[in-house]
């Protein structure tokens, strides 16, 4: 009698290991040939400007340039460059804005011209040996003064720099909050532009063969880069052919098409040959993209018992010099406000403008750490007003069970957030010390802070959302498995692997999840983003390997000549349902089909889910500071997330994501901002240095916890994980600040600079 | 890879001096922390460079007869931090320089480096400017030495004469006998930063531990260069151990400071941190030298 072994819900080891520790995995630069050119890029040194002539031949002298390629030089094919899954109805489809290189230069770090050489030195040589002239126009940093009527147009057919504005009107706020009692509490809030920071920074190469192109690069998203390389070289889709190998890491900057359209190009005016464009973490910073800093307007009409009469909210979201993702960052952070903590009437208006900055894109919580920030921060503003303690105020007002949004069909379907509040309480022993903490009148002062959050796992109903696999069985019973979403490090390869085995019936080590993605041979898929890879793959894995199961099956009635529905797998055994008999291995049923002289067959299976659903993740944060006063400084001394992302697929994988969130998070709410120059919009520290990105020594234990209700609408159980670890950091910590210090400081990072100026407002130094 | 016209490896403190009068155009590289950087940075891209780094007898930190600490050129910052003689006499060099970077730059990076690069914020500097160390220059016309206050000329130029190497560190004993310092290094964040202003302070306490009969307040970004509290350090000396006491020779330091405003921090916070910055190493100095402070 064989016991079902379960591989979904264990803790196995890394499908990559092995491979990640011994230094054997293969990055995008480990691959390319050393014969390679090597690509550097000339940019802009003005902040907006024409472009009126390049001098090259300088550049062109040294000895190592192959070829000088510059803003003239490049077709006319605007292109789109967002991660989004294509739109067949134009009005959907996102902002084709980007050329190779650009004439019209819209921030400082735009793209004026190329270098190829023989060598980096060569390369870099040339790009100090141009000449640019540029026709100076002014520009806007300040994502309002862009939305003045006398400021600089950025693009010509966006009036006041607005990408796009959209709104909420539930109810009627003006009526509303004429109610009599009622308590207003107004604040703004505003985050900082920041940038991903993944290890490896962006990197391809390209080369043509039999008359196409092919690029490697480090992506998230290879069906999506193919598409953008053809439309920006005016190509069909079918002559370009995308690898992404392993990444090292991406957080959204590499599910944007950066720099791959420019290195195919490139190949092409070299005869086809290997051309690699390797980008600096100084370029990283600045001509890549990064998190839109959005300042935020909330106004709130309380009853005395806090509950909300009337809300009003006004978003600010800076999109820097092309679209990218554009609004939709914007959108999603508004569209998270009514329903955290729902209230009838709510007018809400999102804006996306341009400045003349770094272009944002996505990046992890898109939109949602920005949004839980203000609304987080604002939530103890109010409580404070009405005399409650934050986490009474949470307890009773945030979503409740059984909510639902008329919009995605979420349904809030457990009691999850008192769930997820009581865990935290209990860890970082809350009561004792909110009321120890009161009154402190020291240099040195605690305080404990907390704040929420709700995710969404996918993209649906705003966008496609599919997933598609394919499965093959070896002559060992083990088995290949091709999914289109993503391993970009957060370890989905794994999950795959488990769910696949789970569902097949064999052991994980009899999965291979074949972690290179070639747009040639992987099934179409959309690539890693939002928090979906374990939800959607899991529906198509599921699926494929139910049908798989059953050819197997197939297979088994004939050679054991039993019924198909009597038959199961288990442990990678063939065994009878009725008394867990085990007739065969399987992989002695794959050598016999795969060599059988008389009923041969090679056992595959390949399916698409298009997925119609979508899951709410939940969590919150509780942090403990120590402010020192005079030395300006908060210090995070404790922290722990609690999450509800359904059923874990692998207990340890899903704890070093929240690590990491909760990382990123801490970064955000205390040390992380990317700063430019008000003279002339030079990016001043895009580099590690000076942007303070934390270390290990600026951490204390990072605890993750978890409440695991099972999602419903999921093939697994699961939902979204990726994102959410960073959502409710910031404003947890600072909560702790204000309940230390008495001061509420609504711009973060809390760096000394900050806390400084507003100890000062506020007397303490 | 690095744009270098040549690399010249010195196989002694002579033949590196014959090299750079060989080639007066050329860079002195040692750990290479801060030279290779500028390189990538194209800052000097295209340099001829001088390596001193294989000259060993550079390294090591020794106690010479007459007490003086000798600080080889080539010390590492990792290889001071865990010295006997540093750690016996003046840790908190040690502990300075173990503020630096991150463990891989205090294993490569050396303090003759870090003083030769001239700039302000390095963290040796306002320790060794607190304990009044001399540099050795070794160049064509023999040894000289000089006051490390006299070496820093202005941000990012040294008083090295042309062919001129930094071959020593010198902390005299009068320098140290007696005296407890400590160091605060004010960053962003607690490793691979560099600070924001650092403060060394250390005092020689009177018999009875009653009295501050000397104090010595040096800092690091409060300026161009490196630069001592003159004006603290007066109203310091010579008066009784108290609060009051620290606080006022904190107010003093504005006296003496001359931070400026630059997006990386405002002069007014500078200016602020100094103060609280000098308060706190006096007091934790004061305790080092078994100081009780009296409020």
């Amino acid at each position: 009698m064989e016991e079902r072994e379960h591989a979904v819900g264990k803790s196995v080891k890394r499908v990559d290991a092995f491979e990640k520790v011994t230094g054997r995995a293969k990055y995008t630069d480990d691959l390319c040939d050393k014969s390679a050119y090597v690509v550097r890029i000339l940019h802009s040194t003005v902040a907006h400007g024409i472009v009126k002539s390049v001098d090259a031949s300088e550049a062109e002298k040294i000895p190592g340039v192959v070829k000088v390629v510059t803003c003239f030089d490049v077709p006319k094919n605007y292109f789109p460059t967002a991660g989004h899954p294509w739109s067949t109805e134009p009005a959907h489809q996102d902002v084709a804005d980007r050329l190779l290189l650009q004439e019209h230069v819209k921030f400082y770090g735009d793209d004026v011209a190329a270098v190829v050489a023989e060598n980096e030195v060569a390369a870099a040589q040339a790009v100090r040996a141009m000449k640019v002239e540029y026709e100076e126009l002014p520009f806007v940093l300040d994502v309002q003064k862009a939305m003045e009527d006398t400021a600089p147009q950025i693009h010509e057919e966006y009036p006041n720099n607005i990408l796009k504005h959209t709104t909420i009107r539930n109810g009627s706020y003006e009526e509303a909050r004429k109610e009599p009692g009622l308590i207003k509490v107004e604040g703004w809030y505003d985050t900082p532009t920041v940038q991903h920071c993944h290890i490896e920074n962006f990197i391809c190469y390209a080369y043509m063969e039999q008359g196409r192109i092919v690029v490697v690069s480090s992506t998230q998203i290879p069906h999506i880069c193919r598409r953008v390389v053809g439309q920006a070289l005016g190509i069909p889709w079918g002559k370009v052919r995308v690898i992404k190998p392993y990444i090292g890491g991406g957080f959204g900057n590499k599910q944007d098409i950066l720099y791959e359209p420019l290195c195919a190009y490139l190949s092409t005016v070299v005869g086809g040959r290997l051309v690699k464009l390797d980008v600096s973490r100084e370029e990283t910073f600045v001509s890549n993209r990064v998190r839109h800093a959005v300042r935020t307007h909330i106004i709130s009409y309380v009853r005395p018992d806090g509950s909300f009469a009337a809300r009003k909210i006004e978003c600010f979201s800076d999109q820097g010099a092309y679209a990218s993702h554009g609004h939709s960052i914007a959108a999603k952070g508004l569209g998270a406000f009514p329903q955290l903590y729902p209230c009838p009437n709510v007018d809400g208006d999102a804006y996306t403008v341009f400045t003349n900055k770094p272009v944002s894109g996505a990046m992890r919580g898109y939109g949602i750490p920005q949004a839980m920030f203000a609304l987080e921060s604002h939530t103890d503003d109010v409580a404070k007003a009405v005399g409650m303690s934050p986490y009474e105020f949470r307890w009773k007002y945030l979503m409740p069970v059984g909510y639902t949004d008329g919009f995605s069909k979420n349904v809030n379907y457990y009691d999850t957030f008192h769930q997820c509040m009581e865990k935290g309480k209990a860890y970082i022993d809350y009561d004792r010390k909110v009321k120890e903490y009161e009154n402190q009148t020291g240099e040195v002062r605690k305080g404990i802070g907390v704040a929420a959050f709700w995710y969404n796992t996918g993209v649906w109903p705003i966008s496609l959302e599919t997933s598609s696999c394919r499965m093959v069985l070896n002559q060992d019973g083990s088995i290949q498995v091709q999914v289109g979403e993503t391993e970009i490090g957060q370890g989905a390869d794994t999950a795959f692997a488990q769910m696949a085995a789970e569902t097949l019936g064999i052991p994980v080590d009899q999965v291979h999840v074949m972690t290179v993605q070639d747009t040639d041979i992987t099934p179409f898929g959309t690539g890693a983003y939002a928090s979906r890879q374990t939800y959607m793959a899991g529906f198509s894995i599921n699926q494929t390997a139910a049908l798989l199961k059953s050819h197997i099956l197939d297979t088994a009635q004939e050679l054991t000549r039993h019924t198909k529905e009597s038959l199961d797998i288990i442990n990678g055994k063939i065994i009878r349902r009725g008394d867990g008999e085990v007739l065969m291995s399987l992989a002695d049923l794959a050598m016999e089909k795969l060599y059988s002289l008389t009923n041969n067959g090679h056992l595959t299976a390949e399916s698409t889910y298009q997925a119609k659903t979508n899951a709410y993740s939940f969590g919150c944060t509780f942090a403990e500071v120590e402010v020192d006063i005079p030395a300006c400084r908060a210090e995070l001394t404790n922290i722990i997330n609690v999450h509800d992302c359904g059923q874990l697929i692998n207990p340890s994988l899903a704890l070093a994501q929240v690590h990491g969130g909760m990382s990123m998070g801490i970064g955000y709410g205390l040390t992380e901002r990317l700063i430019f120059d008000e003279k002339t919009g030079k990016p001043l520290n895009n580099n590690l240095l000076d942007y303070k990105l934390s270390t290990f020594m600026d951490h204390p234990h990072l605890e993750g916890q978890f409440v695991e209700n099972y999602e419903p609408t999921s093939a697994y159980g699961t939902k979204a994980l990726g994102e959410p670890p960073v959502c409710s950091v910031a404003p947890a910590i600072r909560n702790a600040v204000l309940q230390a210090t008495g001061v509420a400081v609504d711009e973060i990072p809390l760096t000394p600079h900050i806390l400084f100026k507003r100890f000062k407002e506020e007397g303490l130094v | 890879m690095y744009d270098m016209k040549a690399l010249y490896e010195a196989e002694s403190v002579p033949h590196a001096i014959q090299l750079l009068k060989e080639h007066p155009e050329a860079q002195i590289i040692a750990g290479g922390s801060d030279v290779l950087v500028q390189m990538r940075e194209g800052k000097r891209a295209g340099a001829e460079l001088v390596s001193i780094y294989g000259l060993d007898e550079l390294r090591g930190v020794k106690m010479e007869e007459d007490g003086t600490i000798r600080i080889g050129s080539l010390t590492s910052f990792s290889h001071i931090t865990k010295d006997p003689v540093i750690q016996k006499y003046i840790n908190v060099l040690g502990e300075a320089v173990d503020k630096v970077g991150g463990p891989q730059i205090r294993n490569i990076g050396t303090i003759g480096g870090n003083t030769c690069n001239g700039v302000t914020s390095a963290d040796s500097a306002a320790t060794l400017f607190a304990w009044d160390a001399v540099v050795e220059l070794t160049g064509p016309e023999g040894i000289r030495t000089m006051p490390i206050r006299e070496f820093y000329i202005k941000a990012g130029k040294v008083a090295l004469a042309p062919a001129e190497i930094q071959t020593g560190i010198l902390i005299p004993k009068a320098s140290y006998e007696g005296y407890y310092g400590h160091y605060i290094k004010y960053a962003m964040r607690n490793a691979m930063d560099i600070a924001t202003l650092g403060c060394s302070v250390n005092v020689k306490l009177s018999d009875d531990r009653s009295i501050l009969e000397d104090v010595r307040i040096a800092y690091g970004v409060a300026g161009p260069v490196p630069m001592r509290a003159v004006h603290a350090e007066e109203a310091g000396r010579g008066v009784l151990v108290s609060a009051d006491s620290i606080e006022k020779i904190g107010d003093t330091v504005l006296e003496d400071v001359t931070p400026r405003d630059s997006w990386r921090a405002s002069k007014a916070f500078r200016e602020h941190i100094a103060k609280v910055l000098c308060k706190r190493a006096l007091k934790e100095s004061v305790r080092l030298a078994g100081g009780v402070i009296h409020e």
